[in-house]
């Protein structure tokens, strides 16, 4: 596609200009500025030269694969609405950037307010031109995200974060809203794509679907838009910076609401439930928005409610599903656009140049700002709808439409009326904003003294006034063919006939302007007397609070039912928690019996051999014997359970898994020696004879329930057990893993090859697992603190110390080697010859039993017993192990041969073998999956040396803490310790 | 009956260890999820079915019938349990003696019972 490129370049630019603008320093004011300035025109002329191509309904396309399994892709569309709208963005974003650029402080992080703008321009852009409903929810949500990022600039500010959350919980929770109402049209549309939800309006608006899913595109809607009864977060937005206020808060992300209705209108609008509640939405925002406007203290809160109020114009004429109304909405929107824009930039230089934007403080500036109070004064009679300018036209459009016949009710007919008032109070609210700042007498106690700004600051200001007043007078040589190109978009071929003229003869709408700008006068001048009292707030509204009902609702929501929910169903004990988890399991299980039965199934028996009964007669009465004993004797319980371990053992080798069986044993003998370690640090707890009789009511009953429960898990499982295991086995992968192992992966030992090979990307998983297991212990245990009664020796090792301490021929230690004499040498000569049969194990591993973590673990246990038999001091002085070492190089080696398949292009992780012939030993295997399974070993033998090592090194640090604290007891260890 | 008593042993195996996972003592919760993990992995393990003598590793490397040997994947995914369990005990129990030194009690609430 080759008329693609230019828009994504529209929708990426600004994205990797926030991305460079981010990684500038803090102070580089000039140069984020510039940046951000230099992509915004660049998209704008991108933008500009689309003009032709789009002119006359074409609609241009561009695409990349996103889910194509799902039907989405990612795909951009402009057509003449959404060009305009483009251009809205991309200029008014380079006139932002620029007027900012002199409006922040060098003392701000500045590129971080340039990257937070420029992602949002992107993220604009992309709801703009998406063509598909779902990307568009997503780019809506992200233009959430970056106005709460924005709006929290100055996150020292507590009002800026206060009105950034609010402003976000409420978006975002509308774009949720929104997300689900756009799965419902993709649900009754069959597709997400926007050319095809365009063309069948119809049978969405005869679905039985529709009214949910214009419900919930509604809530998404309004609530970006601050319709009534949403609007209560745009005043508090205002606490951004004001470019942010003129670009994302009048201009831009709040119209995204419009835009969607605007998008979707031709699908969605029409019906009598869009036009009760849209245009009463509307109504209701355009008259409280404008009432609460003329009452604001704070230039920018006026603004913010007279935006409300605008957009709530823009709503309701959407709502009156007439084409002209959507003409008059199309045109407001950037009529709107360009006086607001223009007005918050002049409101943030009064600002910027006087110290503040309190209307009562504020007065006569006009004598030292004479062209921005006169570029104002023309952007609020814009506002106002004076002949003349741009808000003029729409605004008769709108009067029209008003006044016009849609659906017979009080509403329609009292529309009219309405329009007036809102008009007077516009009227009223503009006047204040120019005869409150700019006439009257000489401020008093400004914070700064006012002066005119530098003039590329005003320029933004200029260029926007100067557009005003070109649309206004000039309608048909300026705005007229983009607003058909775009009206053409939305409405096709129902586009009516309009004109732009600025005199339309004396007629209706143009009675309803006369009326409406003497009654704002009128209304104004009556006002006067309040506006001197200052009070804060609208009469009759004052009370009532949106941001105090949403705190309250926040509060009740995430505070007061949450905690109730949690007193209710919560514990912090572990217990109950269990027993409920084990209960559900066990019921969960039942379920489908209980539905279906359980019955034996017909595979032929494996052959019985007594000796198995026996085998598991033992390991049962271990397992039971561990239960038994583990609370008053631990070791019994250890050694039980090493007991049934072994047994387990044993039956992998009974039923062909030698794998297995050499894994298990050896991680036995880790286990068993990791648990002694730990024996010591536990509580003494010696069982009183006859206890069991004294039990209490509660015990007896809490232990009967958890027998219960152990049971029916047991009696459950081997339910579950024997009906599988009667059961043939169909078809799986695993007969892929056979015949493929030795031709692809150079092996005969199918598990190794599996582990190595076909599966290698999992067990690069399981040894980061183990790394990161060990490095956890590792520095648990380098603060551990253990309980004062278990600091002292062993009571076995005080008495052979005392005893050594009492005989002058020996030193203390000496009995407890002499104890260890014989073990300790068999286990040092022993070492060569373990670290033998690690080596045969880890090479013989892909084609015999065997393999990395086996060798891993034997070269562990190597280790381990040459600390049991020397003791930590003795072998630490003569062999320097470094576990951390073994686990990051075996990391490395694993991660790298992983690698090195991409020097072939092939994907990470794919193995190459070779067989090579050796000279006196014959056939070799030599493939790389060797190299892989030695960093599995690595990582094997390092985790394991390092858990047991960081436990065996307790004992001495706390007998060296406990002789500096305790000098009556005497050195305790030596050796022997681990 | 060879299948009757692996899944008895399964059910045995579980059974002690749900009983010791309901235990007040951290010990007991240790060796509780010790034999737990072995009924797991016996469980995962016979997934595969029982076949005893089958050969574990590929003989005639050339043409190769799957139906002889004994099924590969359950065996994998055990190997690896195993380690892991290891760890996990591991993890847990340098946690429980953590607790044990921060509470001064092996209770797995970090308190005794209020009773």
């Amino acid at each position: 596609m080759s008329s693609g490129m230019p828009l994504l370049a529209i929708v990426a630019l600004p994205f990797i200009g926030s991305l460079v603008a981010a990684f500038l320093r803090q102070d580089a004011r000039n140069g984020a500025a510039f940046l951000a300035g230099t992509v915004a025109l660049c998209a704008t002329i991108l933008t500009a030269v689309q003009y032709p191509a789009v002119h006359r309904g074409a609609v241009l396309r561009a695409g990349v694969e996103w889910i194509p399994t799902l039907g989405l892709d990612f795909t951009l569309r402009m057509d003449g609405f959404t060009w305009l709208f483009t251009m809205l963005v991309t200029g008014i974003g380079f006139l932002v950037a620029l007027y900012a650029r002199y409006y922040m402080s060098p003392s701000d992080p500045v590129p971080r307010f340039f990257a937070f703008l420029l992602a949002f321009m992107g993220a604009m852009l992309g709801i703009v031109l998406s063509g598909n409903l779902i990307q568009l929810v997503f780019f809506w949500e992200l233009t959430s995200l970056f106005s709460f990022l924005l709006i929290g600039y100055w996150h020292h500010n507590a009002s800026a974060r206060d009105g950034a959350r609010m402003a976000l919980t409420v978006t975002a929770t509308g774009g949720l809203c929104l997300l689900v109402g756009v799965l419902l049209i993709g649900h009754i549309v069959g597709s997400w794509d926007l050319d095809q939800v365009l063309s069948s309006g119809g049978k969405v608006r005869s679905s039985s679907l529709y009214l949910p899913a214009l419900i919930l595109v509604l809530l998404g809607a309004l609530t970006k838009s601050a319709q009534f009864p949403f609007h209560f977060w745009l005043p508090h937005a205002m606490a951004a910076p004001t470019p942010v206020s003129a670009y994302l808060h009048s201009a831009t992300m709040v119209k995204a609401g419009v835009f969607l209705l605007t998008l979707l209108w031709p699908v969605l609008s029409g019906t009598e439930a869009w036009f009760y509640i849209v245009v009463t939405a509307g109504l209701c925002t355009l008259v409280l928005g404008a009432y609460a406007a003329i009452f604001q203290q704070d230039l920018k809160g006026l603004l913010a409610y007279s935006t409300i109020s605008h957009l709530g114009l823009i709503t309701l004429l959407l709502g009156l599903s007439s084409p002209l109304a959507a003409v008059a909405a199309i045109f407001h929107t950037i009529n709107h656009a360009t006086f607001k824009a223009s007005l918050f930039m002049a409101a943030g230089i009064i600002d910027h140049e006087s110290g503040t934007r309190d209307i009562r403080r504020l007065s006569g500036l006009f004598r030292f700002m004479p062209i921005t109070a006169t570029l104002a004064m023309v952007a609020a009679a814009a506002m106002a709808g004076v002949p003349l300018l741009n808000g003029f036209l729409s605004k008769e459009m709108f009067f029209a439409e008003a006044a016009a016949f849609h659906i017979d009710s009080l509403l329609d007919h009292s529309l009219p009326y309405f329009a007036m008032l809102a008009s007077a109070f516009s009227v009223a609210y503009s006047l204040r904003f120019i005869h409150g700042v700019f006439f009257g007498p000489p401020p008093t106690d400004l914070p700064r003294t006012p002066h005119e700004p530098p003039h590329w600051m005003r320029f933004p200001v200029e260029f926007l006034v100067l557009a005003c007043l070109l649309v206004g007078i000039l309608p048909a040589m300026t705005i007229k063919p983009f607003l058909a190109s775009a009206v053409w978009a939305v409405l096709g071929p129902d586009t009516p006939p309009y004109s732009l003229a600025v005199w339309h003869g004396f007629n209706e709408p143009l009675l309803m302007s006369i009326i409406a700008l003497a009654g704002g006068i009128l209304l104004y001048w009556l006002l006067q007397r309040y506006f001197a009292k200052g009070i804060e707030g609208p009469p009759l509204m004052r009370r009532l609070k949106g941001q105090r009902i949403f705190e309250r609702i926040l509060v009740t929501l995430s505070w007061k039912w949450a905690r109730s929910l949690e007193r209710l169903f919560g514990t912090q004990r572990l217990q109950p928690q269990l027993r409920l988890l084990v209960g559900f399991a066990v019921l969960a299980a039942l379920w489908p019996l209980y539905r279906q039965g359980l019955e034996a199934g017909s595979r032929p028996s494996a052959a019985f051999d007594p000796a198995f009964l026996l085998l598991w007669i033992v390991g049962g009465l271990c397992a039971i014997g561990a239960a038994y004993q583990a609370k008053y004797h631990r070791l019994a319980a250890m050694v039980l359970l090493g007991g049934a371990g072994l047994v387990t053992c044993i039956t992998f080798v009974w039923f062909s898994a030698p794998d297995l069986a050499i894994t298990q044993l050896l991680v036995e003998i880790v286990t068993t020696v990791l648990i002694l370690l730990g024996l010591r640090w536990l509580p003494k707890r010696i069982e009183i004879v006859g206890e069991g009789l004294a039990l209490g009511l509660q015990a007896r009953v809490r232990r009967a329930r958890d027998l219960m429960l152990a049971l029916a898990a047991g009696t459950g499982m081997t339910l579950i057990v024997y009906a599988m295991l009667t059961r043939p086995l169909h078809d799986s992968i695993s007969r892929y893993f056979v015949e493929n192992a030795y031709a692809e992966g150079g092996g005969r030992n199918v598990v190794n090859v599996l582990l190595v090979d076909f599966r290698g990307f999992d067990t690069f998983g399981e040894i980061v697992v183990l790394a990161v297991v060990a490095i956890t212990v590792f520095s648990l245990l380098r603060r551990f603190r253990p309980a004062p009664e278990s600091v002292d020796a062993p009571e076995q090792q005080q008495v052979q110390d005392a005893y050594d301490r009492a005989r002058l021929d020996r030193a203390v230690g000496d009995t407890l080697a002499d104890y260890l004499t014989i073990p300790a040498t068999i286990m040092q000569w022993l070492f060569p010859v373990i670290i033998v049969v690690a080596i045969y194990l880890f090479l013989r591993g892909h084609d015999l039993p065997g393999g990395g973590f086996a060798a891993g673990v034997t070269m562990s246990i190597a280790l381990i017993l040459q600390y049991m038999a020397g003791g930590t001091r003795w072998i630490e002085a003569r062999l320097r192990v470094r576990p951390i070492s073994w686990i990051g190089l075996g990391l490395l080696c694993a991660a790298f041969t992983g690698m090195g398949a991409w020097l072939f292009s092939h994907p990470f992780l794919t193995s190459y073998f070779q067989y090579l012939e050796v000279p006196a030993i014959g056939k070799v295997p030599a493939a790389t999956a060797l190299l892989f399974d030695l960093g599995v070993f690595a990582v094997v033998v390092g985790a394991t040396v390092l858990i047991l090592i960081a436990l065996a090194h307790q004992s001495v640090r706390s007998s060296r803490t406990a002789r500096s604290s305790l000098s009556t007891v005497a050195p305790a260890l030596t050796k022997g310790d681990a | 009956m060879t299948e009757l008593v692996f899944a008895l042993a399964v059910g045995i195996l579980t059974a002690s260890g749900v009983w010791l996972l309901l235990r007040p003592r951290t010990f007991q919760v240790i060796i509780g999820l010790s034999l737990l993990s072995y009924a797991v992995n016996l469980f995962i393990f016979g997934m595969g079915r029982l076949r005893v003598g089958a050969p574990p590793v590929l003989e005639n490397a050339e043409a190769v019938d799957p139906s002889l040997y004994a099924d590969p994947l359950p065996q994998a995914l055990v190997l690896t349990a195993i380690v892991i369990s290891f760890a996990m005990t591991a993890l847990f129990l340098v946690v429980l003696l953590a607790s044990r030194g921060l509470t001064g009690t092996d209770h797995v609430d970090g308190q005794e019972d209020p009773q």
